[in-house]
């Protein structure tokens, strides 16, 4: 187990210099630094001055490890457009971002999963097919279609809940959060269901296939045999089983939730990340570009690892086979 | 291959089990149709499509935003209503289609290409090479495909800042192709390995038949069929990766609107409730997408020889 961690932890660490070679490469040859941070009307003596200081005059090899070393305490310089640290634009914005995907993913989880199971239970009857057909043409819509039919139902013609913002907020130091507000959860609402209905339909599916697998064995026909009652076979018996590429599909799409949410912020006005990286992508501004491909890697890498270390909470099997890989 | 004739080869197909399946599965020949209609309207968009949506000249103001014919307020002359300018609905649908086609199929195409050579490459050479390039696909698979769209647009952007229109394209192209070439590269991988150690390869290679042609002409056609279904679902997927991007703005140029620039547009007047300008060619994205995806699980099921 030790040696799997290990290698996996290896693996993380060749992601993250990847990563971050290729936003290292951003910063040298897409957009000068020198005249982001001078202006373009600095003498000569200036831009060199500031380009010893920065070390731009020192070999590659230097320049890429003084980056590391820079953008492992989260130090992007500065954005080209706003002016302001990187860093400091980058963590206003998060709690927005990781409050919408955290919401979005529990959102999926807490429908997905029963849902699935009761596709898997129904099989065949009209309520699962119905459930299958919508979970296919939750897979189909485009993230940012949904958000737009959600506005026009909830927020234009019911005038239910607000189509944009976050609403209210409590702040307690550099975090903000909406979920102490009324009007908070009024705005999470519409774009939490806009995020999760793919990974929604994702999991509903899989929990279907995979209790389907699993309502065909053995240990499940002797639960049954020995009199247990229906709803302890399924949920203490079968269900149980389904969990391990449950988590590994949730785990994983935890990133592209981070990923999507760049729509659905965009869709709704939200203050989050994601509509921040889009400005960036829009105004051509490297830094701030390069900052949030580092921190969705980051992200993405952690996650990862911590989908490989629950498997051996879920699966006792790999806690015996030494060495194993993947599940 | 034996067929001399075409008749006999059109009758061979008639008899085919993939025509079988087709013709047995009510939802490949909707799907099918569908597809159909939407591909030809879009292929000869400028003949079919009742107005011009990008002549300046018969546009008019006093046009704009009217619903669609069904409506109050509507005229036959606009059956599905006009937009912001006072441009034809129902024509604009088309021609966007047709740019939303035109750039996912080139997409695909693209990563086919890369992807099945760079996967046969692997799978055949083996060694440094193929640990290289699956290194490689791993760390490109851990980030999803619209993050590194965006990124390679951002880049783009920074690099020529006042780049025509025609590159915009290009650089769409690429973005959204860039992405995808790891799906056939490690579908192609993976056959290629099992391809190669079997009797027909090794024979090519007793007789002495070139590496490159043993790959392209023996293993090649052998490895084809899982690249097919890939390619159809990611001709959907690449359409709505299209439309997303050019939905944030960052897509084709406004000068000539996709499906997702449509829908961009017709966002702005959502809350003055005209909603025809957006959800028409939403609509139009679901049905090509939706269409796509069940041919896509159509073929899967066909060409799968377990499942028949």
């Amino acid at each position: 187990m030790l040696a799997f961690i290990l290698r996996r932890l290896i693996q993380a660490v060749i992601v993250m210099l990847t990563v971050g070679f290729i936003a290292f490469m951003l910063f040298q040859y897409v957009g000068d630094p020198i005249n982001s941070m001078l202006g373009q009307d600095a003498t000569q003596d200036q831009r060199d001055a500031l380009r010893k200081d920065l070390g731009l005059d020192q070999p590659f090899p230097v320049q890429f490890a003084r980056f590391v070393g820079n953008a492992a305490q989260g130090d992007f310089g500065f954005s080209l457009r706003q002016g302001r640290r990187v860093s400091a634009l980058i963590l206003e914005r998060f709690p927005a971002t990781l409050e919408l995907a955290t919401a979005a993913a529990l959102l999926a989880l807490a429908i997905g999963v029963p849902m699935g199971v009761y596709a898997a239970l129904r099989r065949g009857r009209f309520g699962s097919q119905l459930v299958m057909t919508l979970s296919l043409l939750g897979v189909s819509l485009p993230t940012f279609l949904i958000g737009i039919l959600l506005i026009l139902l909830f927020s234009v013609t019911l005038k239910w809940l607000p189509s944009f913002g976050r609403g209210d907020t409590v702040a307690f130091g550099s975090w903000t959060t909406g979920l102490l507000t009324a009007d908070g959860w009024k705005h999470i609402v519409l774009p939490a269901f806009t995020l999760c209905v793919f990974q929604l339909a994702l999991i509903l599916r899989l929990v279907r296939a995979e209790m389907l697998e699993v309502l065909r064995t053995d240990y499940v026909k002797f639960a049954r045999a020995r009199g247990l009652h229906e709803r302890s076979v399924y949920f203490g018996h079968a269900l149980k089983n389904t969990l391990v590429p449950v988590i590994t599909v949730t785990g994983l799409q935890l990133g592209s939730l981070i990923a999507f949410a760049v729509i659905t912020e965009t869709v709704f006005q939200w203050p989050g990340m994601g509509f921040l990286f889009i400005q960036a992508v829009k105004d051509a501004d490297v830094p701030v570009m390069a900052a949030y491909l580092c921190l969705v890697a980051l992200i993405f890498v952690v996650v990862n690892l911590l989908v490989d270390l629950l498997y051996f909470a879920v699966d006792p099997r790999l806690r015996l086979e030494t060495g194993a890989t993947g599940h | 291959m034996g067929s001399s004739t075409a008749p006999g080869r059109f009758a061979r197909w008639l008899d085919s089990d993939i025509w079988h399946s087709f013709r047995t599965s009510p939802m490949a020949i909707v799907a099918a149709l569908v597809a159909a209609i939407c591909v030809f309207g879009s292929v000869f968009a400028p003949w079919v499509t009742p107005h011009d949506p990008f002549d300046l000249a018969t546009l008019s103001l006093s046009d704009a935003r009217l619903p669609p014919a069904w409506m109050e307020g509507g005229t036959t002359k606009y059956l599905l209503g006009t937009d912001d300018q006072g441009r034809d609905i129902l024509s604009a649908l088309f021609y966007g289609a047709r740019l939303s086609l035109a750039v996912g199929l080139a997409s695909v195409a693209l990563s086919v290409v890369v992807g099945v050579a760079l996967g046969l490459l692997s799978g055949f050479v083996g060694g440094h090479t193929d640990a290289f390039l699956m290194r490689l696909c791993d760390v490109m698979l851990s980030f999803p495909s619209i993050l590194i769209a965006l990124l390679i647009n951002g880049v783009a952007r920074a690099l020529w800042p006042n780049a025509q229109d025609t590159l915009a394209l290009g650089v769409l192209t690429l973005a959204i192709a860039l992405p995808g070439w790891v799906h056939y590269a490690r579908t192609v991988r993976g056959s290629t390995l099992v391809e190669r150690n079997k009797d027909y390869v090794q024979a090519a290679r007793v007789i002495g038949v070139a590496p490159l042609r043993i790959m392209f002409r023996h293993v090649l056609p052998n490895v084809m069929g899982p690249v097919l279904v890939l390619a159809t679902i990611q001709v959907a997927s690449s359409i709505l990766t299209e439309a997303t991007l050019s939905f944030l703005g960052v897509g084709v140029p406004p000068t000539s609107p996709s499906l997702g620039t449509l829908i961009r547009n017709g966002n702005d007047y959502l809350f003055s409730g005209d909603w025809w300008i957006t959800i028409f060619p939403g609509v139009m994205l679901v049905l090509i997408a939706l269409s796509v995806n069940l041919l896509g699980d159509w073929l899967r099921d066909a060409l799968n020889p377990r499942l028949r």
